[in-house]
């Protein structure tokens, strides 16, 4: 059955014309994908720059509270997991299953690491009764960084599934490593994204 | 776009991204560094550059633009000149409103 369904791939997505097309194509879709990510932020970017503009002391006082070294350690984690992505795709261009599994997994923990840092935030914020109707600066706090967070959810999912994909030996010789790619292209935007939030509202506010 | 294109696509070492790993690293800590100090409206301009400096980091090597074809260059660069649009134009507007009642 399996050797069928290989025997069939081989030649769907062996290295003829068809496969670079396709490839290139699944790329291309995701860059147009991303473009509406970015607009999506690109909205709570706007409102931001708008609010902090006309409540600059609100803003900065607000700042204030919120904790710059787990916001730094969030970033670092992040940069960390983009770099570890990075590496994935280069061992499914190479077609190392074994270490395309590790990578993967790694930037699927730091991920984690991000989501249970974030949580301990959120938790701490909640404790000293800082909600997201406290003031504009923690409504958009929380959208913003919530809105993030969805998105590393998303990401640790696609991950999940590469990692599902590869240990069942669909990224070998012969077959298109376009989805762990495509997958890799949304989790640095993902990083990319909080890149500017970290910044924005840990550092200036 | 030639079509074997892909097969032979830009294997970027080990050694390049652990080094674009570690100059994200070292802009991480300029941009908290110089947030302590203050100035003024510029704050927002110093943390933004760097930030651009390492978003641009980011989408040259983590996600292969440098070595992408032009469509695509053009198609991740049109979001932000939308972005400019909506952030901008929106600052302009609220800014330059006449007060109608007094």
């Amino acid at each position: 059955m399996s050797s069928t369904v290989e025997h069939a791939e081989s030649h769907a997505h062996g290295h003829g014309l068809g496969d670079a097309v396709t490839h290139n194509a699944a790329k291309f879709g995701m860059w147009l994908f991303l473009g509406t990510e970015i607009l999506l932020f690109g909205g709570l970017f706007a409102a931001y720059a708008l609010f902090r503009a006309k409540y600059p002391d609100l803003f900065y006082d607000s700042h204030k509270k919120l904790d710059v070294t787990l916001g730094a350690i969030n970033t670092i984690v992040l940069i960390f997991s983009s770099f570890t992505m990075a590496l994935a795709v280069s061992a499914s261009q190479k077609r190392n299953r074994n270490w395309l599994m590790i990578l993967l997994s790694i930037t699927f923990i730091c991920g984690a690491a991000f989501g249970v840092n974030k949580y301990f935030e959120y938790s701490a914020k909640f404790h000293h009764h800082i909600y997201p109707e406290t003031n504009i600066f923690f409504a958009l706090y929380f959208m913003m960084t919530g809105l993030h967070m969805l998105h590393v959810f998303i990401g640790m999912g696609i991950i999940f599934a590469l990692i599902i994909m590869a240990k069942q030996g669909r990224f070998k010789e012969g077959n298109r490593y376009t989805p762990v790619e495509v997958g890799g292209l949304y989790w640095h935007l993902v990083d990319l994204i909080w890149i500017y939030l970290f910044p924005l509202l840990y550092l200036i506010g | 776009m030639s079509a074997h294109n892909h097969t032979e696509e830009h294997h970027t070492g080990l050694r390049v991204y652990a080094a674009v790993c570690l100059a994200l690293f070292v802009l991480t800590a300029v941009t908290v560094y110089v947030a302590k100090f203050d100035f003024g409206d510029f704050n927002i301009v110093v943390a933004m550059l760097i930030a651009s400096i390492k978003a641009a980091i980011v989408a040259l090597y983590f996600m292969h633009l440098k070595f992408e074809d032009k469509l695509t260059w053009i198609y991740a660069l049109y979001p932000l000149f939308l972005l400019f649009l909506l952030i901008g134009f929106t600052i302009m507007e609220t800014f330059t409103r006449v007060p109608v009642i007094k």
